[in-house]
């Protein structure tokens, strides 16, 4: 069975915990069902106003401590655009789910002039696509000091912060050199990269008197790296991340670089070590390092990220900014933090969009979400007013659907029955459209249902072919 | 010991109506343990929900101790102790069905605004300390059990083929990606598509192999050339809606492949369930001595008639399912019993394109290699992926000239395709049948960076924080 599940909490014990009054003023009907969603973490218990009181201070810091995930969640950045980084429970997002993505900084560096800096960082900031209904844009910007130098720092620091409203990164190992970039977004809550066995004492200091997470850094060494995060750590500073190092080179990227990651996530969720239970960080624009062609090393870049991305990094450093190269990332990215909890299936049955006439087509498309999201966007991008009947098709898409008889010329009459679909389109207008991708089924279903079958293209997106223009 | 884990941890289909069957069940006063990770959502329509545990007959072994469906549903154990089965069948199901209002949402890594930080009453401010603590990280060591099997395709002449080399997969004792742990035996393969008829491919695609695209042997040497372990003839042109190719002429074309390449070779039907039987038995004589992989068997076409004919030829069976751990498992365990012996299949869960349903492609490959490791052998085979199928995202085949936001396609295509392949290597897949050039080279770089040995101590740190790139 699912050992790993069982030091898990049950909603019985969070509720030892509670004022257990069934007040409603957290808005569940039960404190029961309050601790049902604080373990499935919709709820946090400071929604809970009764475990705020003095009388409650015991159980609320005990309970609060028995929800904190293996993996601390350590918060980067204010407002709206606040980064969390870490909280996982898992090893493997079946058992349970991911919960924060991977957060993706891209770099600048100081030694810009100020008009390329603002360039490169205005667009990091308004990278934006969106994908299945959702927005979705990149994380964070890493201040690299190339320069050395405090003053050149914080004047791209300032430069920085005055065209984003992103979280940004502080990037050096010298202390003197991250005041100067502290002192221009003292109030930011900024990340700071890194403390080292060198420098580690002042770089701790400045984490403290400006109340930033804090990077340790220790590559290839996880000696020192738990050396390190555990003295800070007993020390009281909590918002730490680890950085294991980044190494690229052949063998080294899966016998260093990934080695490390899984055994510093295993040593924390598996073996529940506190002092381990961190985000953990990596770089994967070291491959611009060692590759030198820009097109080979963003496609190496792009790939190394959905390895770290599906390896535990929680945070990754790019430097690629080409749209090509991001979006199969960003793609990973949301399909491996979706909850695999829920069902990905919708309701079928008949939608219309628009407002639909008598005289308005009739599309056919299955219940698979992704499916039939991606359909649902198309044609409000298209603004056409029709009905669109969506087949059970147990989730699966079109393809899979016709190939394996979930998909079929008569499932799709059935419905066409069910909705009564005869009764809302003229006679003249009896045609339906099929997916190209379900082309085969053409046949029979004119046979079955008496009307046109048209078949559309094989991908929604080319839908204004067989639609009248709008 | 466990009898089965990966079955019922597929509680999506549970809830939704689906039995769990578990065939087979040799037990002698053993214990069943049931045990579903936490699924708060469903709490509402628990209550209703009963579950049953049937032996073969129909009659039921135990009943009482799982309706409290509350229970378990909340994380908690419920254990049936003295149980005695002989190859007995146990069934789970449940009865309700979910509510449509639990409706899907899909979540993305879109910051969103987060409440404070929660507020420890007591303020305690940490002081630096001013020695380094010197701590030794001790890794947990995760257990694994099981082994793949090893499975060879292609035969060279010393082994009764006419191929070059032949190709292993399997045999690993960890994720093939924990070398520390014991180092992967062997390396995933690549193998190129091919039909046997023209066919709409992308672009990108359709470039590269212009001037043969009606002529599978000529199709195939350029994808050997093209750096393909393996080539894969999909027979499309049988199916009875294209061209109804007979088999006597697909066989011709298979024939024609096997001359021109000396690569292993993989025969590929047209998706027809009445006529790729036949086809894909046909193949194992034609392809004597060669063992080709059969591509595919599927539990609801008749599977009987190839996976005969391939144990009668010494041939390999890929055994197809769709992202179902249940019917991979029914469908090996089906093969099993024909006689068909381990090292004889492979498993092929489904490949869905990045970005359409990744996700479940991901878990199932992840899932299937992890109930492998723990020990159950009737998982425990190599994997496959159709990773072409990454060609099928709009992301990947719509030029620039429609979607200029997603940059040049001839970037982006190649490497959907490759990110498709890939990130299922990363879970423990073991064959790729893939389509650009570009694709297959930039996944054997990634697939070579990994797999290859570190060699002497770790280079010198590269500074990443001060370098002009």
């Amino acid at each position: 069975m699912v050992t790993m599940m069982s030091s898990r909490l049950d909603p019985l014990t969070i509720f030892q915990y509670l004022p257990q009054t069934n007040s409603k003023d957290c808005g569940e009907a039960t404190c029961l069902a309050f601790a049902s969603k604080l373990l499935n973490r919709d709820r946090k218990l400071e929604e809970c106003p009764h475990m705020l009181k003095p009388e409650f201070r015991e159980k609320y810091e005990q309970l609060n401590e028995r929800l904190l995930p293996p993996v601390r969640e350590v918060l980067v950045g204010t407002g709206p655009r606040q980064v969390r980084l870490g909280g996982e429970e898992v090893m493997m997002r079946h058992q349970l789910s991911y919960f924060n993505p991977t957060a993706i900084a891209v770099d600048v560096i100081d030694t810009l002039d100020p008009d390329a800096i603002k360039e490169r960082v205005t667009e990091i900031s308004s990278l934006l696509i969106e994908r299945i209904g959702k927005t979705i844009t990149l994380d964070m910007i890493a201040v690299r000091s190339a320069s050395g130098d405090p003053k050149t720092f914080a004047n791209a620091v300032k430069i920085t912060k005055s065209c984003t409203d992103l979280p940004l990164m502080l990037c050096s190992y010298d202390p003197q050199v991250l005041a100067a970039g502290l002192a221009e977004i003292s109030t930011d809550r900024p990340i700071l990269y890194a403390a080292t066995k060198d420098n580690w004492k002042e770089v701790a200091q400045l984490a403290l008197d400006y109340n930033a997470p804090l990077v340790v850094s220790a590559p290839g060494d996880l000696d020192e790296l738990v050396s390190l995060a555990g003295t800070l750590f007993d020390a009281g500073l909590i918002d730490l991340v680890l950085d294991p190092g980044t190494f690229f080179e052949q063998g080294f990227l899966g016998g260093l670089t990934l080695k490390n990651l899984v055994q510093l996530r295993q040593k924390a969720i598996l073996d529940q070590d506190k002092t381990v239970g961190f985000p953990l960080m990596t770089v994967p624009l070291q491959a611009f390092r060692s590759e030198k062609d820009p097109i080979q090393a963003a496609m190496l870049e792009s790939l190394t990220t959905d390895l770290l991305i599906a390896q535990y990094a929680d945070l990754v450093v790019l430097h690629g900014l080409e749209i090509w190269e991001l979006l199969p990332t960003l793609a990973f990215r949301q399909a491996i933090y979706s909850d695999p909890r829920v069902h990905a299936a919708v309701d079928p049955g008949i939608r219309e969009f628009f407002n639909p006439g008598s005289e308005s087509p009739v599309l056919v498309t299955t219940n698979f979400a992704l499916t039939y999201y991606t359909v649902e966007a198309d044609i409000s991008k298209f603004k056409v007013p029709c009905r669109l009947l969506v087949v059970d098709t147990e989730g699966l898409g079109v393809e899979a659907g016709v190939a394996g008889g979930q998909l079929t010329a008569e499932k799709i009459k059935d419905l066409m029955d069910e909705v009564k679909i005869e009764e809302k389109v003229n006679p003249e207008n009896h045609k339906i459209i099929l997916p190209g991708l379900a082309a085969r089924l053409s046949g029979e279903l004119e046979m079955l249902s008496n009307w046109q079958v048209i078949i559309g293209p094989r991908d929604s997106a080319d839908m204004q072919k067989v639609l009248p223009t709008n | 010991m466990e009898v089965e884990e990966t079955t019922i941890t597929d509680i999506m289909r549970l809830l939704t109506g689906a039995k769990v069957v578990f065939e087979d069940v040799n037990l002698k006063g053993g214990t069943i343990e049931l045990e579903i990770p936490q699924m708060s959502q469903f709490r509402d329509v628990a209550p209703q929900a009963t579950a049953k545990i049937l032996s073969q007959l129909g009659s039921e072994i135990d009943e009482k101790t799982i309706t409290d469906l509350t229970q378990l549903l909340s994380g908690a154990k419920v254990v049936l102790e003295g149980v005695e089965l002989t190859g007995g069948t146990i069934e789970l199901e449940l009865v309700s069905r979910p509510s449509p209002a639990l409706g899907p949402t899909i979540q993305v890594g879109f910051p969103q605004q987060v409440a404070a930080m929660p507020v420890s009453p007591v303020e305690k401010r940490p002081v630096i300390p001013s020695v380094l603590q010197s701590r030794k990280f001790i890794p947990y060591k995760e257990e694994f059990t099981g082994q793949i099997t090893t499975v060879q395709l292609g035969a060279t002449k010393s082994e009764g083929g006419s191929r070059a080399y032949s190709i292993t997969l399997g045999g690993e004792t960890a994720p093939s990606l924990y070398r520390w742990d014991s180092l992967p035996p062997h390396k995933p393969a690549v193998s190129i598509d091919i039909f046997d008829m023209k066919i709409p491919l992308a672009r990108p695609v359709r470039e590269k192999f212009a001037d043969v695209l009606e002529d599978p042997a000529a199709w195939a040497q350029k994808a050997e050339e093209y750096g393909a372990d393996a080539v894969t003839i999909h027979l499309i042109s049988t199916d009875p809606g294209l061209n109804d190719t007979p088999i006597r002429e697909a066989m011709k074309t298979l024939e024609d492949v096997l001359q021109a390449t000396k690569v292993p070779i993989i025969v590929g039907g047209s998706g027809n369930k009445e006529k790729d039987p036949p086809l894909l038995a046909k193949a194992c004589e034609v392809a004597e001595g060669e063992r080709i992989l059969l591509n595919s068997l599927e539990l609801d076409a008749d599977y009987k008639l190839p996976a005969i004919k391939a144990l009668e030829h010494n041939h390999v069976c890929l055994a197809f399912s769709q992202i179902d751990i249940n019917k991979a498992k029914q469908l090996n365990q089906a093969l099993l019993r024909e006689g068909v012996p381990p090292h004889q299949i492979m498993i092929d869960p489904t490949t869905a394109a990045l970005g359409y349903g990744t996700e479940y492609s991901f878990s199932i490959y992840e899932r299937i290699r992890r109930a492998a490791l723990k020990g159950d052998k009737t998982l425990a085979m190599p994997m496959s992926s159709g990773s072409t199928n990454g060609w099928g995202a709009r992301e990947a085949h719509r030029p620039e000239s429609k979607e200029p936001q997603w940059g040049p396609r001839d970037y982006r295509g190649p490497l959907w395709e490759a990110t498709t392949a890939f990130t299922l290597a990363v879970v423990g897949c073991d064959l790729f049948m893939m389509l650009h050039p570009l694709s297959v080279s930039l996944f054997k770089q990634m697939v070579d960076m990994l797999w290859a040995d570190p060699k002497g101590n770790p280079p010198a740190y590269a500074d990443w924080v001060t370098a002009e790139l």
